[in-house]
């Protein structure tokens, strides 16, 4: 054990964007000896590119909104099978965090009366984003970072995890390695918070950035904790399609929030066929209807424009039109704004879309309308926690942010992930800190162990020959994308499966050239693990659910199954080396809750 | 569709290192982190290179391209003439880890010193409302500074130490005074920072000869709208004998609270 | 374990990536600063040889902006009634220091004579000469903030050179009803002087630019974002203005020296 560096702490946070950077600014707050551990630079994790907004009920520019609303709109966006408490503490507890954010220092957008600025969003009954332009996540990690920065918490940039350590049940802490040297590095701690994003590198077309390897579903399953809902995999409705270098970076909903409109080749708002039976008497059934809506929806009662329903329906909607032959140029559809606002006031409201489609595509969004096609986003599924304190079944072991699964059921709501982040981000802190103070005496590291797996790390140096760990990502990445991807079925699923567990045994055998030092071939050869047990979690899940439902689309099982597939998780767990899939029943909630549901209809 | 085009990248480490000659398939639409990746993919597996969300957003990716401090991801190889060589270095005023990756821990450092906000106490009416009641027009030029990717550039560029090392002890860089200046015109804000940037974060070392405005991704007016209003609010408290015999008789009030 | 360990063991970090070369740019980098320091450079000698001209710097109702306010006998009597230090021989040197002075001390001329002259920089990314560098923090350079007092004296100069523009709408005799190129060469004169003033950096922060809450300060704010359009100008208006001068200086001179006739418009 000599070479390598170890550390004491009580709570060490895995991840720094806005969950992780949230409970480690909770978790010295309550006094503990807190570390975050990132792998790229502090302030540079994937927080930075939400763009739209933090959803929170503050009720600035519609006062009629308030948490039960927005907890409606969250369940009913998830296709109801939420946690119903998490979604509740959500709805709760995101107007409070906002406006600790500002406290922080972080600068919204205003109202005329100086409150923050609120906009529309998918799914969401009232404008209810509170945003800085389109560069939301930029403003919310930069608060959190500089508090976290004045608070003292010691930050291992650029360091990875390689595998949660246990001491019997109890997690123990982690083992990585530092990227500038190679050197390994373990943390004891007596908490460990998991807030690692998510798994969106697995799929060919995303807007996750290098890091959403799904290292934090991987290692929380690897400790032996619960993983639900993995078969629900948010396609945003529109990433950029054109240049082929940039597919998939994001188009934020903002655009459509500011009254984008998205069109087909023969220049028809399409989404006005595309309104489910489900939402059907909230949306607008007229392009009149829809435009009164902006600007005067309370006094003339208009509904809203379906270019704002919830991602998954706007998603495959745009796939059905580009199926029937009614796509743009590039295969995708056309985002039309240009036609819609002044040149100033679209530079005003997403000045970095404007940016983004000159710099990237040339394409000036003022005059042209963008071509956008659907993108991998976001997962669903994750860590299963305790709601009120985010902790796993593992003790010591908690989870916020996307790698925490449940919060959004089968599909997301545009802007509820910052607020998610924010929410469960503090409780997980604030709970993980009470839990280490709480603890009798820090766990003990197994040395053997350690030496198992470090030994283990640097096996695809030692090898002459072996397979090239960038060509197994992007098999897996062209696999997932046709076999587990926006609309699935049975037979093709299978086959993923296949080619995963022959990537995973292909992977086995990869070798590495150079040193450790900031290897960048050593890295994608040791997230490729996670990256191929994040796939053969999401494609065992969705094989498993046969329906579609939310983001999960069937084309074998068209139908949505309330009576069977609507009352129960998946829940994942490992067993002897493999993965074992279980329904498990959903949990109800109580019955003033339920009213809320009733009512409305 | 793809050409085979020429590139130099500077690999090593510390120790020493040198441009390496590649020839590399170029895409269209593609920018320089593009062929980056296809390099490291396909010829140069440990080929050190930082980025991350290759949308011009994070600020991980600077580099140094035909000399130019830039992000790789915003540079698309349209730019260059298809015979010209392209030639990719780090950014020079840091310490290399490897290849195209530089110790920029220097940042941190200057970030861990800066005195933190510190917002006044609600008044009533706030407290009634639940947050702070401000205009937006007391905000926007605050927005502008928060637009800050922290990619560095600034930093990298700013003669003061890219040609003289020794003076990063006394100096915080464009980047910082940015981040001063986003606190010090906070209608918030109760610190004065103005001793300190200019003793410790050597403002005065600032020549405002703009290449930091001139490098930076996201347009902001670092040396217009920041460093030089800086200088000014520091002048009004250290060089202007008529402020100063103001506030001794009594009469000048701080305008930054008025 | 070291052993196995050792297989991908790294060098240790410390300098610099090793490039010798002193800027790996291929533009001509060069370009901008040589035009500043050539144009910076014919201004000097210029209006150096100009102020030792002291005669035919006025013609009523024209007097050369180097020369005003009239300080000197020459202007005895006539319609300029500012003189006041008859002994004075060399009057433009007197003038010229002020608005000299506030011109060193800008923040746009700042950027251009360190460019082209200092070279610290001479260009973005290109090494400098200079062993040492100390900025703005050692005498003389911390006498660039002072620039507010020269602003001071610009804004006097201005008022004074507006009032020459508005004189000129008087004839040879000292009518009023007159207007002739010259008449224009000192309004867009003056013109330009106040555009490039206005946009100063101190007088930027000077108007609105040192408060922190505009909100209670509507005049304020109307009157720093007014200052601000100028301001985003500054170099330009800065050029104009200097060439501007000294052609002036010119047209005074060919008119008083009865080397061409001023055409009149009314």
């Amino acid at each position: 054990m000599a070479d390598i560096e170890s550390h004491d702490y009580d709570v060490i946070v895995i991840g720094a964007g806005g969950a992780g950077l949230s409970a480690v600014v909770q978790s010295a707050a309550a006094g503990a000896n807190t570390a975050v551990i990132c792998k790229s630079l502090l302030g540079k994790a994937h927080t930075v590119m939400a763009e739209g907004g933090i959803a929170a009920a503050l009720g600035n520019v519609y006062p009629e909104d308030n948490w039960k609303v927005h907890f409606r709109d969250t369940m009913r966006g998830g296709k109801m099978l939420n946690n119903w408490r998490m979604a509740q503490i959500h709805a709760q507890e995101a107007p409070e965090r906002v406006l600790e954010l500002e406290t922080m220092g972080a600068l919204f957008d205003r109202t005329r009366d100086g409150r923050v600025l609120q906009r529309d969003f998918g799914g969401h009954q009232y404008a209810r984003l509170a945003h800085v332009g389109d560069r939301t996540g930029l403003e919310m990690i930069r608060t959190l970072q500089q508090n976290a920065v004045a608070k003292g918490v010691d930050v291992f940039m650029e360091h990875c995890v390689i595998d949660l350590l246990k001491d019997g049940e109890h997690v123990a802490g982690a083992l990585g390695y530092r990227k500038e040297t190679g050197q390994f590095v373990v943390w004891r701690a007596k908490a460990v918070v998991l807030a690692t994003g998510g798994i969106g590198k697995i799929y060919k077309v995303t807007s996750n950035s290098w890091e959403y390897t799904g290292d934090g579903h991987s290692l929380a399953l690897r400790a032996g904790a619960d993983i639900i809902d993995m078969e629900f995999v948010q396609l945003h409705p529109t990433g950029m399609i054109w240049p082929p270098s940039v597919r998939g970076i994001l188009v934020t909903e903002g655009v459509r929030g500011e009254r984008g409109v998205l069109r087909n080749s023969e220049g028809r708002r399409f989404m006005f066929d595309y309104i489910p039976e489900y939402f059907a008497g909230d949306y607008a059934d007229s392009e009149e209807e829809a435009d009164k809506w902006y600007t005067q929806r309370t006094e003339t009662g208009a509904r809203r424009p379906p270019e704002l329903l919830p991602r998954d329906e706007v998603a495959r909607a745009i796939a059905a039109e580009v199926e029937a032959g009614r796509g743009s140029p590039h295969g995708g559809v056309f985002l039309d704004i240009a036609s819609r606002r002044t040149p100033e006031e679209i530079k005003r409201a997403l000045p970095s879309m404007y940016h983004q489609f000159k710099e990237l595509a040339g394409v000036d969004i003022t005059k042209e309308p963008m071509e956008v096609g659907p993108t991998c986003h976001y997962v669903m599924g994750g860590v299963r926690t305790e709601p009120d304190t985010t902790e796993s079944s593992v003790p010591g072991l908690f989870a916020a942010g996307e790698v925490a699964g449940g919060m959004h059921g089968a599909n997301r709501l545009g802007g509820n992930s910052l607020s998610d982040l924010l929410v469960f981000g503090h409780r997980a802190g604030r709970y993980a800190a009470e839990h280490a103070l709480g603890l009798e005496r820090a766990p003990h590291i197994d040395d053997a162990e350690v030496e198992r797996l470090t030994a283990l790390a640097v096996e695809p140096f030692e090898r002459d020959e072996g397979e090239n760990p960038f060509e197994l990502h992007a098999e897996l990445q062209d696999t997932m994308q046709d076999n587990v991807g926006l609309i699935r079925n049975e037979e093709d699923m299978k086959k993923g499966l296949e080619k995963i567990k022959e990537l995973q045994e292909r992977a086995r055998r990869v070798r590495v050239i150079g040193n450790r030092q900031y290897n960048p071939g050593w890295s994608e050869a040791l997230d490729l693990r996670n990256l191929l047990t994040a796939a053969e979690m999401v494609a065992l899940s969705a094989l498993a659910r046969r329906e579609s439902r939310g983001a999960h689309t069937r084309r074998d099982y068209p139908e949505t199954d309330n009576e069977h597939f609507g009352k129960v998780n998946h829940v994942l767990r490992l067993k002897d080396g493999e993965i074992q899939l279980n329904e498990e029943p959903l949990p109800q909630m109580p019955e003033e809750l339920r009213q809320l549901f009733e009512e409305k209809r | 569709m793809a050409t085979e085009r020429r590139f130099r990248v500077w690999r090593g480490d510390a120790k020493g290192g040198d441009f390496h000659d590649y020839t590399v398939p170029v895409e269209e639409g593609e920018v320089v982190l593009d062929v980056m990746h296809r390099l490291q993919a396909q010829q140069a597996n440990d080929l050190a290179v930082r980025w991350n969300c290759k949308a011009g957003k994070c600020g991980s990716c600077s580099a140094e391209v035909n000399g130019h401090p830039t992000l790789m991801c915003m540079t698309r190889m349209s730019d260059f003439p298809p015979d010209d060589v392209v030639t990719v270095s780090p950014i020079r005023t840091f310490p290399v880890i490897r290849d195209l990756v530089t110790d920029v821990s220097f940042n941190y450092e200057v970030a861990k010193r800066i005195v933190p906000f510190q917002p006044r106490p609600m008044t009533e009416e706030e407290k009634e409302a639940g947050s702070y009641l401000l205009a937006q027009e007391d905000i926007d030029r605050l927005q502008e500074f928060r637009k800050c990717i922290e990619c560095f550039l600034c930093q990298n560029v700013c003669h003061v130490i890219r040609d003289h090392e020794e003076n990063k002890r006394n100096f915080a860089g464009p980047r910082f005074f940015i981040r001063n200046a986003e606190l010090e015109m906070h209608p918030l804000d109760t610190a004065d920072r103005r001793d300190q940037l200019q003793d410790e974060f050597g403002l005065g070392y600032c020549n405002i000869t703009k290449c930091c405005t001139e490098v930076c991704p996201e347009g902001i007016h670092i040396t217009d709208n920041g460093i030089i209003p800086l200088k000014e609010r520091v002048v009004d408290k250290r060089y202007d004998p008529i402020a100063w015999l103001g506030r001794k008789i009594g009469f000048a009030k701080d305008q930054r609270r008025l | 374990m070291a052993a196995r360990v050792a297989t991908g063991e790294p060098e240790t970090a410390g300098g610099r990536a090793s490039i010798s070369a002193r800027t790996l740019r291929k533009d001509a980098w060069w370009r901008s600063p040589a035009t500043t320091a050539g144009v910076l450079l014919a201004f000097v000698i210029y209006s150096t040889w100009a102020a030792f001209q002291t005669t035919d710097y006025t013609w009523e109702p024209y007097i050369s902006p180097f020369f005003s306010p009239c300080i000197a006998d020459a202007c005895h009597g006539s319609s300029s009634t500012w003189s006041f230090v008859p002994w004075w021989p060399l009057p433009a040197i007197l003038i010229l220091i002020f608005p000299l002075g506030f011109r060193l001390t800008c923040y746009y001329y700042r950027k251009a004579y360190y460019r082209a002259f200092w070279l610290a920089p001479p260009a973005c990314a290109v090494a400098e000469p200079h062993r040492r560098y100390t900025g703005e923090t050692r005498f003389p350079l911390v006498l660039q903030n002072i620039h507010r007092y020269f602003l001071y004296f610009a804004v006097i100069f201005n008022i004074i050179l507006s009032y020459d523009a508005i004189v000129a709408f008087r004839d040879h005799s000292g009518a009023w009803g007159h207007m002739g190129l010259g008449t224009l060469v000192l309004l867009i004169n003056a013109a330009l002087l106040w555009t490039y003033t206005l946009g100063c950096h101190s007088c930027r922060h000077l108007c609105g630019g040192k408060l922190n809450i505009f909100s209670r300060h509507r005049f304020r704010l109307r009157l720093w974002k007014f200052v601000s359009w100028f301001n985003e100008r500054h170099m330009q208006f800065a050029w104009a203005s200097l060439v501007w001068v000294a052609l002036s200086d010119v047209y005074v001179r060919l008119v008083a020296s009865g080397l061409i006739h001023d055409p009149r418009f009314f």
